[in-house]
């Protein structure tokens, strides 16, 4: 099959590589239809993530047609339509019991585990096409997959619903839906939003979808910007405006109730080393990311909620630890328990309650992949979302 | 029955187990270079009895044990390991020491190999209903040599790794029935 394959920074190809096969009774096989470029591969793209290695197929977010099932397979059938959420989670385990299916305890092969249990503490879940220290899982930017427990994880699609209303169930919006959840809201609430990447503008929506009161969108793409005033934020541009001074005049002195980082770092690494010299090279950036996150919680208001969407992958310094006990800010974080969240976001996005196709500003044949990747990190205003079409031929 | 607490260690587990707790998760092989024994917890979320059962019977090992190709059972009390790879295998005569229903077993290598290898395990229920808590407790001498070198050999990795890896497929198997893997190509095409 052809897949889009990683060799290094900077550097992804497609090539024909093998078809995968049903190995374990509750694998199945998915010919893609679908499948996007995430805000996270820039950092596999970036080659800030450890553990990637030459030849990895990439892609998290993807959808398809099932067209193999193994013998332990009994509701899902060939011919149905699937999105695939991105956490590969077993169902069965301590933390999918509790539907905290991005802790799921069986899905990362015993060989990578260890790699995660010892830069966290314990092994991390599973995931596609995103690193070994996920299990290195082939991923979804390619004409089939191989999908373990899929008696768990795809969300059958009814018939006549259009790939691209769909396809982020897999990824961002869940996890928009999940960085909104976490904020905890109450009515009245004034919600903002650090980032109008994919994510940051999906949890605008859930967040006024969850009743808040008002979110106010920070970021300084004038296009991502747009969107968030078109999805009903008030829009902030950090290089026009001192973002702290203008949050504490927009709430009347008080703060935000709860504040997203959706920005993330791409410091990642496995050592300590590693990692506080990519800090501390990123500090003499203009887009210094690790200030997100202080900025986060040096602007919401006593008592208030912090929620980080945005992927971390180890260390960071100069935390404003005292801005966040003195104020009594609550944190909450983490992976996105994609499974959790599934059948309730079907039903909103077939509603029409959640606009999904608004952000898709590129949609390309496989064959192109690899300008997809070059779009998305070099021309960012422009480029909101990538999605690639496996099925189509390509354009020359 | 005793009034020991739910899920704790007792404490010949606990002593065994004093010397791998310095290390947080798995260890490197340069610190593994001379040790030779290893202890380690896991939590199951099956019952005890399945759990214990599912062990007891020494055929099973090979499904997650990866040094260990083939085990032939000579009667109740012994049977024989067959450890190593194709082209460099060995035969462990192995004997069970003890073996108490749902509780624990524990098993040695017979006198006369030149390797002297114990292995124990404790099934405890875990506390709040969560399953089966089984501490592992391993230790391996040899008669002449250097212990890590023959169990590199045998195993191609160091053992504490090897024991992380077994008892973390133990509770994949017995939790969702398959052992997770993304071996190439099959599992996970590349290029």
């Amino acid at each position: 099959m052809r897949a889009l394959t990683w060799h290094g920074k900077h550097d992804v190809r497609v090539q024909t590589v093998p078809d995968p096969k049903i190995v374990n009774p509750r694998d199945a096989i998915i010919e893609i239809t679908s499948t996007a470029i995430c805000g996270s591969d820039l950092h596999l793209y970036d080659h800030y993530i450890p553990t990637m290695k030459a030849g990895d197929v990439l892609g998290h977010e993807f959808m398809g047609v099932v067209v193999e099932v193994g013998p332990g397979i009994r509701k899902l059938k060939v011919g149905q339509r699937v999105v695939i959420p991105f956490v590969i989670a077993c169902g069965q385990c301590f933390f999918c019991q509790r539907q905290q299916y991005a802790g799921c305890d069986n899905s990362n092969p015993s060989e990578t585990a260890g790699m995660s249990q010892m830069l966290y503490g314990y092994a991390m879940t599973g995931a596609f096409g995103y690193s070994h220290l996920t299990g290195g899982y082939a991923g979804g930017q390619a004409q089939y997959a191989r999908v373990p427990f899929a008696d768990i994880g795809p969300i059958v699609i009814p018939e006549g619903v259009d790939d691209d209303k769909v396809l982020f169930l897999s990824d961002i919006l869940p996890t928009g839906w999940m960085a909104a959840e976490n904020c905890a809201i109450e009515p009245g609430d004034t919600v903002a939003v650090w980032g109008c990447g994919p994510v940051g503008l999906f949890t605008i929506q859930c967040a006024l979808l969850q009743g808040a009161q008002r979110v106010i969108a920070i970021d300084h793409h004038p296009a991502r910007l747009a969107l968030a005033q078109r999805l009903g934020a008030v829009v902030v541009n950090f290089e026009q405006s001192r973002v702290r001074e203008a949050l504490a005049e927009l709430t009347g002195g008080i703060g935000p109730d709860a504040c997203v980082d959706a920005v993330g770092m791409e410091a990642h690494g496995q050592s300590v080393d590693n990692v506080y010299d990519h800090v501390k090279a990123a500090v003499g950036l203009v887009t210094d990311r690790t200030h997100a996150l202080r900025q986060v919680i040096l602007a919401c208001r006593k008592g208030g909620r912090v929620s980080i969407p945005g992927v971390y992958g180890g260390f960071t310094d100069k935390f404003p630890i005292g801005a966040l006990m003195e104020k009594g800010l609550t944190v909450r974080s983490g992976q996105t328990h994609v499974q959790k969240y599934s059948t309730k976001l079907l039903q909103m996005v077939l509603d029409d309650k959640i606009d999904t196709t608004f952000l898709i500003s590129h949609r390309l044949p496989l064959e192109q992949a690899t300008e997809g990747y070059r779009l998305f990190k070099q021309e960012q205003n422009a480029t909101t979302k990538v999605v690639l079409k496996p099925k189509q031929s390509a354009v020359h | 029955m005793t009034a020991e607490p739910v899920g704790a260690p007792s404490a010949d587990a606990a002593l065994a187990l004093q010397r791998p707790a310095r290390h947080e998760g798995p260890v490197t092989s340069d610190q593994e270079a001379e040790s030779d024994l290893i202890g380690r917890s896991v939590t199951v979320d099956r019952p005890r009895s399945e759990v214990y059962g599912y062990w007891r019977d020494f055929t099973h090992l090979p499904r997650f044990m990866s040094g260990i190709r083939r085990v032939e059972v000579v009667d109740s009390q012994h049977a024989r390991w067959i450890v190593g790879e194709a082209d460099d295998q060995s035969v462990w005569e192995t004997e069970i020491l003890e073996a108490r229903t749902n509780a624990l077993i524990s098993w040695s290598t017979s006198c006369g190999s030149h390797l002297l290898h114990r292995g124990q395990l404790e099934f405890r229920d875990a506390p709040g209903g969560r399953g089966t808590v089984i501490t592992a407790t391993l230790s391996y001498e040899q008669t002449g040599g250097r212990v890590g070198e023959l169990l590199a050999r045998l195993f191609h990795r160091d053992p504490r790794m090897q024991a992380y890896q077994d008892l973390r497929r133990f509770k994949q198997l017995m939790e969702t029935g398959e052992i997770a893997t993304a071996a190439p190509p099959d599992a996970a095409p590349r290029a």
